[in-house]
């Protein structure tokens, strides 16, 4: 059910003649498919905006889109230099979860969570937000120790969280090899039945469209050269498609963020590295739930096309080619295997990379800066896509209001000085 | 996979090494004469260049030595591989060297390195 204590902001997509639904549907039918309405206008930049927002992936068409909706920002634009979502917002194995160790997390996780819950008719958009669960597996008794601790936190944060015995997990996934003389056997787990999946490319369509509609301008196939300052503050920002002026800059560029934090002149703890996924032939449906294991490494799920989705960790190494090494989806297929043994007939059709902007401790960054009207949100490392909603709605706030809300406060870049890190390395085991 | 030269063992594949990040940074052995935030810069803040960048690597799984590498993050070219303790000498490696922010900061004047040593 969609929480009502969160400010969701104006609903967009009024006007019938944009709206989705059951009757647009049955009308374009019938004129052949010719007549949708543009999705989002290809804008061109103004010269002038109250906002802009420099990264048009998931994070940040959200963050526009509840400027407009939430705090009435629509003289604002979306700046990317590719296409939007063609970063790690296309490039993800979709998972959904909010069953974080520290309350820090927990909050905005679950404050994403809550949002998921109500997107699809926010967006008026089908996002295929699917609530099939993310199981994750323990091994060994350590693991169901460390298990017990996490879940008792989670509940105690009053987001659901249960643990399952072998006997449990073997109904729940038939199909997952229970055998327990494999090295790494199936012991325990626990599952976030509220947790699950969303189509990737779908989340940031709506967003798009839906931020359009209120006026936010689009820009893409604009890259930012340069952010112009005057004093300590951001006056403009200097792109392949001219000079904008502007009092605020929020930047949610991923892995792109210490270039661009380096444009105006700010260090961040950041490391950019390869994350890797891969999708299987389409099958028919065997696996209904998203699996994840730490101590093997890997998580997959089967897309609504019937695909195996699989992911692992990071390379080790900071790249921004968007491609990793063989070894890691080496490591990765060889873990899931033991445990889905049917995945050894597959064959996987894609393979990708994306560039993800590591923090020191696993945690983002969600801040102010020193230059008054600059602000940051990145070092979503690999667990950015499920936080898209929550990202985005607390980053508008503390764009609208220059301070930032109790949920992002945590994640001020002044942690690493005072050391109060949000240490969730431990949030998946593997880079979450 | 990366090839890399070990300077002792000779070319391998990426899977023997593991990698340490960024190179050259030096530890404030006077701490107690910096700032917090000047500590944290040194603890916590990198370099994360599209381009040349100076890492460095170890032989995890050979002789566990560890060595300097200069390579592109956006090419994954390797321009030059040298010890540890010294400098680079490609004209890449030079740049990115003394470029770098880290040259500046409080952190590493706080860094007594041995003599001829960084």
């Amino acid at each position: 059910m969609a929480s009502s204590s969160i400010d969701r902001g104006l609903k967009a997509l009024t006007s019938k003649q944009k709206r989705y639904s059951v009757f647009s549907l049955a009308k374009n039918a019938s004129s052949y498919h010719q007549n949708w309405q543009q999705a989002w206008r290809h804008a061109e930049p103004k010269p002038e905006y109250d906002a802009v927002i420099i990264g048009g992936g998931g994070h940040g068409l959200a963050t526009a889109y509840y400027l407009a909706s939430v705090h009435n920002m629509t003289k604002i634009a979306v700046i990317e230099r590719g296409w939007l979502g063609g970063g790690n917002t296309g490039r993800n194995t979709t998972i959904i979860r909010s069953n974080y160790l520290w309350d820090e997390s927990a909050a905005i996780y679950e404050h994403a969570l809550k949002l998921w819950e109500g997107l699809a008719q926010d967006l008026n958009f089908n996002i295929m937000f699917s609530q099939r669960g993310v199981l994750t597996i323990a091994h060994s008794e350590h693991e169901l120790k460390e298990m017990s601790r996490r879940v008792h936190a989670i509940r105690l944060n009053g987001i659901d969280s249960d643990v399952l015995g072998p006997a449990e997990i073997a109904k729940f996934v038939p199909c997952i090899n229970m055998d327990q003389s494999i090295r790494y056997p199936v012991m325990g787990g626990f599952l976030q039945q509220r947790g699950g999946t969303a189509r990737h490319d779908a989340v940031a369509w709506g967003y798009a469209r839906a931020a359009d509609d209120m006026g936010v301008d689009i820009i893409q196939n604009c890259e930012v050269t340069g952010l112009k300052r005057s004093g300590r503050r951001i006056t403009a920002i200097e792109t392949t498609k001219g000079l904008i002026k502007t009092r605020k800059v929020g930047c949610v560029v991923a892995g792109h963020s210490s270039i661009l934090a380096e444009m105006a002149g700010i260090h961040l703890p950041l490391a950019s590295r390869p994350l890797q996924a891969l999708v299987s032939e389409p099958i028919k449906p065997v696996l209904d739930t998203v699996i994840m294991s730490n101590a093997v490494h890997m998580y997959i799920s089967q897309s609504d096309k019937g695909e195996m989705v699989l992911g692992a960790g990071v390379d080790k190494y900071n790249s921004y080619a968007q491609r990793g090494s063989f070894p890691v989806p080496e490591h990765m297929i060889s873990a899931a295997v033991e445990l889905f043994p049917f995945l050894s007939r597959l064959r996987m059709l894609r393979h990708w990379g994306g560039i993800v902007d590591t923090c020191p401790d696993a945690s983002p960054i969600i801040s102010k800066t020193d230059i008054d009207g600059l602000y940051f949100n990145c070092g979503w490392g690999t667990g950015g896509f499920k936080a898209t909603p929550g990202s985005g709605h607390v980053f508008a706030d503390l764009i609208a209001n220059d301070r930032p809300n109790p949920i992002a406060a945590p994640y001020s870049l002044n942690r690493f000085e005072t050391g109060l890190l949000i240490d969730e390395h431990g949030a998946a085991g593997v880079a979450h | 996979m990366l090839h890399l030269n070990c300077p002792y063992c000779g070319l391998r594949d990426e899977e023997e090494f593991s990698c340490g990040g960024e190179a050259h940074i030096m530890r404030p052995l006077a701490e107690h004469q910096i700032t917090d935030s000047e500590f944290g810069e040194y603890l916590f803040l990198r370099d994360n260049p599209k381009g040349i960048f100076l890492e460095r690597w170890r032989h995890q799984a050979g002789c566990r030595r560890w060595f300097n590498v200069v390579r592109n993050t956006h090419s994954h070219e390797i321009i030059e591989i040298y010890a540890m303790g010294k400098l680079p000498k490609s004209k890449e490696g030079k740049a990115a060297y003394q470029q770098s922010w880290r040259r500046n900061t409080a952190a590493e004047a706080a860094a007594k390195p041995v003599k001829g040593n960084r």
